[in-house]
């Protein structure tokens, strides 16, 4: 009888010592992977439970965005067009620059708060984030790596060994861990406290100017957010905003669907972080917030799948605007700037 | 006394419905292996790679790539039902022999006078999350350039070769065509339902002891002719386009059942 009390307690004694050591760890070396669910986001469309993200999933997913063995050459990593200083966009290049200088078609877009977004591209080609990657390391414009060359190269490394070990319990390198690792990473990427989310959160903070104030109201007065909806900014809907009127070189959804009211239509970007990501539009065609706001004033082209919302009852393309509006407006979208994000520790290369 | 008698007599029916139920299944729904054969062919010849054969534009053709997804098996009983081949996606491609005989494990007992397929890769499976994506469908492994990353989609059919019509640079000629109706939005459907039967009224036998194997042809021509024909010179290059359309309802017909050999 004495024994088994004995043993009860040891057994009693081993569980709290295991437990206080696994409860220590992640605070001791591993950064804090809990998904940021803002309170002043929708629901996000990315199925975690399809991929729960652990402290080495994440780990793995990180050193794999950032590592250049990722393209034929080694030369370019993910992170070399979604620089974590541009809010994961490629500032300063209108189109994406990959292996070899090759130039593409389109502008690198901000790899932030996809956990919420319903397609992926600009044209929403893809469908879900898992498959994101796979495109743009066989792309011979971005990585140019063949996937079954980059599974060997990733298998000869013991280190990748260890990780994929480490984060999916075998060695085995395959499509679906090494997507899986990568989305992990990019899940995490949820850019949410800029001055503006504090105001709406009322966390302290969230201070803005009578200015900033009055472009917030603009912003919605002049329907911005129609397009730009939710504090996500974005509806994720297929919109031509008139930047071009030929779309020949790029016809954008329609190389999707193939229905040809799509032609020229692109997906709503996100305003956050602007300050970061310049160029702006899928072709990085506009350089300055300035100069946005002016296409919307007065630059707007007009073709035949022009959003109507850019339309006047007149006829005339564009959003009526006076300057000081649209100096308030920019005002307003630079409250969207989120220095702590891009200064995350957590996502840094 | 009575409770031993009794228990000899419950003892001896089990016995029997055993005997019974065992010698059924012995009769009819022994399971067993069916082998389909694809066999590629140019017209009335087997096609060889790098050979020049004429299509129905009268053009020299000659083909380098001969590749298609068979996906969502069914075998056609002599008496109407079928069998559904549970999560069947295979890939066959012109280059490798071992992928154009597909063995079929633990098909039901009996007689089997069709085989039904899909041409392609069905909608729900190729908007399907990565986890669903290993052996025929892993767009890392054998999907390996017959998947659109860019437009996340399989390639059903890819023929690509040189003919001396092409306007391409090297002559080439290419034919990716693919498109399963859209995720979001709707676009084109190039999935064709394939039906093929013996026109001697041949049947597949199945059972534990016999492997029958069933010669499916596959003619390349066809996707040259009927209902469209098709010109190198006009279309040297097509892939996710309105125009694909016209050559997947060529290849809608391009597969008839040979043979069948019953070992
Ligand atoms: C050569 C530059 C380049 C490299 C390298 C690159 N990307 Fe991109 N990325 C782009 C461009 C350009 C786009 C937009 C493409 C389009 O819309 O067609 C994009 C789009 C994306 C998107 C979609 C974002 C959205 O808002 O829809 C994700 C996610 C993404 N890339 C992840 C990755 C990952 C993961 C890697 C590494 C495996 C990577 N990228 C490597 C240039 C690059
Ligand atoms: C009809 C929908 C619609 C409306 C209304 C609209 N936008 Fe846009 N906006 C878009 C689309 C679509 C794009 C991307 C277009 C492209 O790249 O082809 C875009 C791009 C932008 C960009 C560039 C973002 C980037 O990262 O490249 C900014 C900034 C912007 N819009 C601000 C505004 C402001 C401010 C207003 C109101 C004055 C406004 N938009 C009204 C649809 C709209």
């Amino acid at each position: 009888m004495k024994i088994k009390y004995i043993k009860l307690i040891a057994l009693l004694f081993g569980l709290a010592f295991t437990t206080f050591i696994t409860s220590c760890k992640p605070e001791d070396n591993q950064p804090d992977i809990s998904l940021f669910l803002p309170a002043n986001f929708p629901q996000p469309v990315y199925n975690t439970d399809t991929n729960p993200i652990t402290p080495e999933g994440f780990a793995l997913g990180k050193k794999l965005f950032f590592d250049p063995i990722l393209s034929r050459d080694s030369s370019v990593s993910c992170g070399f067009c979604h620089i974590p200083t541009a809010a994961f966009s490629n500032a300063a290049h209108p189109v994406s620059h990959g292996i070899e200088d090759k130039l593409g078609i389109r502008n690198a877009p901000a790899v932030m708060n996809m956990v919420w977004h319903t397609t992926f591209f600009w044209d929403g080609g893809v469908h879900n984030l898992d498959f994101t990657g796979l495109n743009a390391i066989q792309n011979p414009v971005e990585m140019d790596e063949q996937l079954p060359n980059l599974m060997v190269k990733l298998k000869r490394q013991q280190t990748y060994r260890k990780m994929f070990t480490d984060a999916f319990g075998s060695d085995e390198i395959n499509t679906q861990t090494l997507t899986k690792a990568l989305s992990q990473f990019m899940a995490m990427l949820v850019s949410a406290n800029s001055r503006y989310d504090k105001y709406v959160r009322n966390e302290a903070g969230g201070n803005l100017t009578p200015d900033e104030l009055e472009g917030l109201q603009l912003f919605k007065e002049k329907k911005c957010n129609t397009c730009h909806a939710t504090d996500l900014f974005s509806d994720f809907s297929f919109r031509n905003n008139g930047i071009k009127d030929s779309f020949d070189d790029d016809k954008g959804r329609f190389l999707v669907t193939l229905n040809p009211n799509d032609t020229g239509k692109f997906k709503v970007p996100s305003l956050r972080n602007l300050q970061y990501t310049y160029p702006y539009m899928h072709n990085g065609s506009i350089g300055t917030l300035e100069a946005v706001l002016q296409h919307y004033a007065g630059g707007v082209l007009p073709s035949q799948t022009l959003d109507s919302l850019l339309i006047q009852p007149d006829g005339t393309p564009g959003i009526p605007m006076t300057e000081l509006e649209q100096t308030k407006i920019i005002a307003f979208l630079k409250t969207l700037t989120d220095p702590q994000f891009i200064k995350d520790p957590r996502f840094a290369e | 006394m009575k409770k031993i008698l009794s228990f000899v007599f419950a003892l001896t029916t089990l016995f029997a419905m055993f005997g019974i139920t065992s010698c059924d299944k012995d009769d009819e729904v022994t399971p067993g292996p069916l082998t389909l054969h694809f066999e590629n062919r140019a017209g009335n010849s087997k096609l060889n790679f790098g050979q020049a054969y004429t299509n129905a534009a009268g053009e020299s053709v000659t083909f380098s790539t001969f590749n298609y997804y068979v996906s969502n098996l069914k075998l056609k009983k002599a008496d109407g039902t079928t069998y559904e081949v549970p999560n069947s996606y295979f890939l066959v491609k012109g280059d490798t022999p071992a992928s154009q005989e597909i063995t079929l494990q633990n098909v039901p007992g009996g007689d089997y006078v069709g085989v039904e397929f899909l041409l392609g890769v069905d909608s729900l499976k190729s908007a399907s999350d990565i986890s669903q994506r290993t052996g025929a469908l892993d767009p890392a492994g054998d999907a390996q350039g017959m998947y659109w990353m860019w437009n996340s989609g399989y390639i059903f059919v890819k023929v690509e070769g040189t003919s001396p019509a092409s306007t391409e640079a090297g002559n080439l000629f290419f034919y990716h065509i693919g498109g399963f109706g859209g995720y979001s939005s709707p676009t084109i459907n190039n999935i064709k339902n394939i039906s093929v039967a013996s026109s001697m009224n041949e049947k597949a036998s199945v059972s534990k002891d016999s492997h029958p194997e069933v010669h499916i042809y596959a003619d390349v021509l066809e996707v040259f002719k009927t209902p469209n024909v098709l010109s190198v010179a006009e279309h040297s290059n097509v892939m996710f386009a309105p125009f694909s359309t016209s050559i997947a309802n060529n290849y809608a017909d391009m597969f008839s059942l040979d043979h069948i050999h019953n070992d």
